[in-house]
């Protein structure tokens, strides 16, 4: 694994953009455009990076970025890989496509799937803050239980879905799951997936400290509670193999997760929930752990011939 | 030495045959009736190898043009084709394309809007998207698609603009004729190579296509750069420059094939017309006939074609009407609680000019209702007589329409 003083010093991301104080996004978009030693192209449908972007005739990140409709972004990126091919360019730059939450889970998903299903050559960033935050925090398919937005004023009543279990149900070669307050976590599977043919999709949680509610300087401690709770896990499934990295491979092996309630309780969008609710994502959390380390033990004794 | 075949095929394989002699590198399409059998060929073409060109086969129209509008963004020539919903559900990219000046190609093989459904012909899709920014251009015949989707590359292409090509589904998507296929070499000195606008170089980054400001803002130079009604402008300017590029390319066409198409729009014994019936499409053809028929009657009666609806030809329309007692419009479309949009169109650029014709509105033809050449001639007969009764303002008439007065 990379450590944090191994990663490239070359930066895209320049310094100064329009993204709120503390979003979990330019980290993640760092890691990952480091990975990609800034030889890429950049498919963004309206969201969030939009804003952290920049408005004409200005940019903060220095690649080609093509900015694209909202539901469109995986068949743009398919686009992009069809026409760079067709005109002898595809070794020139890897086509990244980078949505949010809302974008790939509700809006985009029918373009992703058939992306997905056809492997298209691109690697998809789903980059997870929760909701529509763009638009002023409104409930998506990946808002978690319990959280308000200004769409479930008192608290959403559903849990969130699995994208990254969706896509693997495509077949797709290589997927992993991640977070941007892990950046070299972020950045060992880029350049895992950078080196793969056909679609990649990687799943990557970023805090929001205006749509979560919790100070700025908190970004970075969410994000880890977010790991060390299960809510978010670090996973990787290559040709069908599960698993766990990082802090996630570690939590395993010492069985030490911290209760969601720690998590849950330093975000304004959970205020008030009640204690019956909070338990119930607890079980939720449980089950879906279970899961990941039955899967992460059964590939762990495939690959040792156990 | 120009070595044209002749072949008979139905509208939507000249529309492929166009495709391929325009040398296309991207193809992106989802099925829908009356139009799969364009990609259908294309697709078999490039399995086969005879076209060297990538094809995307996507899981909706929506992404069928976006695949064409990124593929165009870096530099390859693109194509795809629709109908009805498939355009409707492609609404959102066709505004995108345009407004992201690719010089995208889509065959549209027109066909009634749901709902109900039906899969027949009228013209009501294409016209519900006259607005988006694209050029508009109507076939007649099926070598006129393959002549003028040839021409479209090379009007989008001159001007950074997208053409959508339309022909009447079944009436022409499936109906055989004869068609001319050029000679590839005679295309390829026609047609050079797509030069794009857009750069995608990770060497010479851009953010293409960002939020823009509704005024002007200085760029990192201090340089003030357009705001979102400049750009809307410019674009405006593209499309009535277009005007100049669609008579010119169809006239080079000529020189290179030896058939042209009129350029902007067609005339039928128009010279000594009294009468004259204007329609876009095959109907046109049929008033042709309509009109030969009251000729022999004695009606001085001439056809005059729109084939370019946007950038829409309001001068030429003006000095071709010029001076005549009447001009019967025929939509197969309408613009609901007002009328037929081309009729709405003439009567705009007949706006307050003395001389003008009195313009009445006709409507036929919607999901696919039959209207034969002797329908059109008998609807001319009944508007000949209204004006002579010095009727002005006459509602559409509604050709074939069985409906009682008080149906609901």
């Amino acid at each position: 694994m990379t450590r944090i003083t191994e990663l490239p010093t070359d930066e895209v991301v320049l310094p100064g953009n329009r993204a709120c104080a503390g979003c979990g996004i330019g980290i993640g978009l760092r890691a990952v455009t480091k990975a990609l030693e800034g030889r890429l192209v950049l498919v963004n449908p309206a969201s969030c990076l939009t804003v952290l972007g920049g408005m004409f005739p200005t940019s903060s990140v220095a690649v080609p970025w093509v900015n694209v409709a909202f539901p469109s972004t995986a068949a743009a990126a398919a686009g992009l890989a069809a026409g760079l091919r067709a005109t002898g360019r595809a070794d020139e730059m890897t086509v990244l496509a980078m949505a949010g939450d809302g974008g790939t889970s509700d809006i985009g998903i029918q373009a992703l799937s058939g992306a997905a299903e056809r492997n298209d050559d691109f690697i998809y960033v789903c980059y997870d803050n929760e909701a529509y935050m763009n638009t002023g925090t409104q409930r998506s398919g990946l808002t978690p239980r319990g959280a308000r937005t200004t769409t479930t004023w008192t608290g959403k009543r559903e849990n969130p879905k699995d994208v990254p279990r969706i896509m693997e149900a495509h077949g797709i070669p290589y997927l992993a799951s991640t977070s941007a307050v892990f950046p070299t976590d972020v950045y060992d599977k880029v350049v895992k997936a950078r080196s793969i043919e056909g679609l990649r999709y990687i799943h990557m949680s970023t805090p929001c400290p205006s749509g979560w509610q919790f100070d700025p300087k908190d970004t970075v401690t969410i994000g880890q509670l977010a790991v060390e709770t299960g809510l978010v896990a670090l996973y990787e499934v290559e040709d069908g193999a599960f698993r766990l990295t990082g802090r996630s491979a570690s939590l395993a092996r010492s069985g030490k997760r911290k209760p969601v309630a720690d998590y849950i309780r330093m975000q304004g969008r959970f205020k008030g929930m009640a204690e019956e609710d909070i338990a119930a994502v607890q079980a939720w959390v449980d089950q879906r752990w279970a899961g990941y380390i039955a899967r992460h033990e059964a590939s762990a004794g495939e690959s040792t011939g156990a | 030495m120009s070595h044209a075949k002749t072949r008979v095929m139905t509208g939507n394989e000249a529309a492929a045959h166009a495709a391929r002699l325009a040398r296309v590198q991207v193809v992106a399409a989802y099925p829908i009736t009356p139009q799969s059998p364009v990609v259908e060929t294309l697709s078999e073409w490039v399995e086969s190898g005879e076209l060297p060109a990538e094809f995307v086969t996507v899981e909706s129209e929506h992404s069928a043009l976006t695949v064409c509008i990124t593929a165009s963004t870096v530099g390859a020539r693109t194509f795809t084709a629709t109908s009805a919903n498939g355009l409707a559900y492609m609404t959102e990219q066709v505004w995108w394309a345009a407004g992201a000046r690719l010089p995208i190609v889509m065959g549209i093989a027109n066909r009634a809007m749901a709902a109900p459904w039906s899969v027949l012909n009228d013209q009501q899709d294409s016209m519900s998207v006259r607005d988006a920014g694209w050029v508009q251009l109507y076939c007649r015949n099926n070598q006129e698609i393959l002549d003028t989707l040839v021409q479209a590359y090379r009007i989008a292409e001159s001007l950074y603009v997208p053409v959508m090509v339309c022909y009447d589904g079944f009436l022409l998507s499936h109906t055989m004729m004869p068609v001319e296929l050029p000679d590839p070499d005679t295309v390829d000195a026609f047609l050079p190579p797509y030069h794009p606008l857009t750069v995608v170089d990770p060497d010479d980054p851009r953010n293409i296509g960002p939020v823009t400001l509704a005024d002007p803002r200085p760029d990192a130079e201090g340089v003030a750069r357009n705001g979102y009604m400049e750009f809307r402008a410019l674009h405006h300017r593209a499309l009535l420059g277009a005007l100049e590029t669609i008579e010119r390319v169809d006239a080079e066409y000529g020189a290179a094939t030896g058939r042209t198409w009129g350029g902007l729009l067609w005339e039928h014994r128009l010279d000594d017309a009294d009468v004259v019936l204007i329609a876009a499409g095959s109907l046109g053809t049929q008033l042709t006939v309509a009109a030969d028929e009251l000729r022999d009657e004695g009606m001085n009666v001439g056809v005059l074609g729109i084939r370019s609806y946007r950038p829409f030809p309001a001068v030429a329309a003006r000095d071709a009407l010029d001076g005549r007692s009447l001009a019967l419009v025929f939509d197969k479309a309408l613009s609901y609680g007002h009328e037929g949009p081309i009729c709405s169109d003439i009567r705009s650029a007949l706006q307050s000019r003395t001389g003008a014709p009195v313009v009445y509105g006709a409507i036929c033809g919607l999901g696919g209702r039959d209207v034969s050449p002797a329908d059109l001639a008998d609807a001319t007969r009944r508007a000949v007589a209204d004006r002579a009764a010095g009727i002005v303002d006459r509602e559409p008439d509604w050709i074939n329409l069985h409906l009682e007065e008080d149906a609901r």
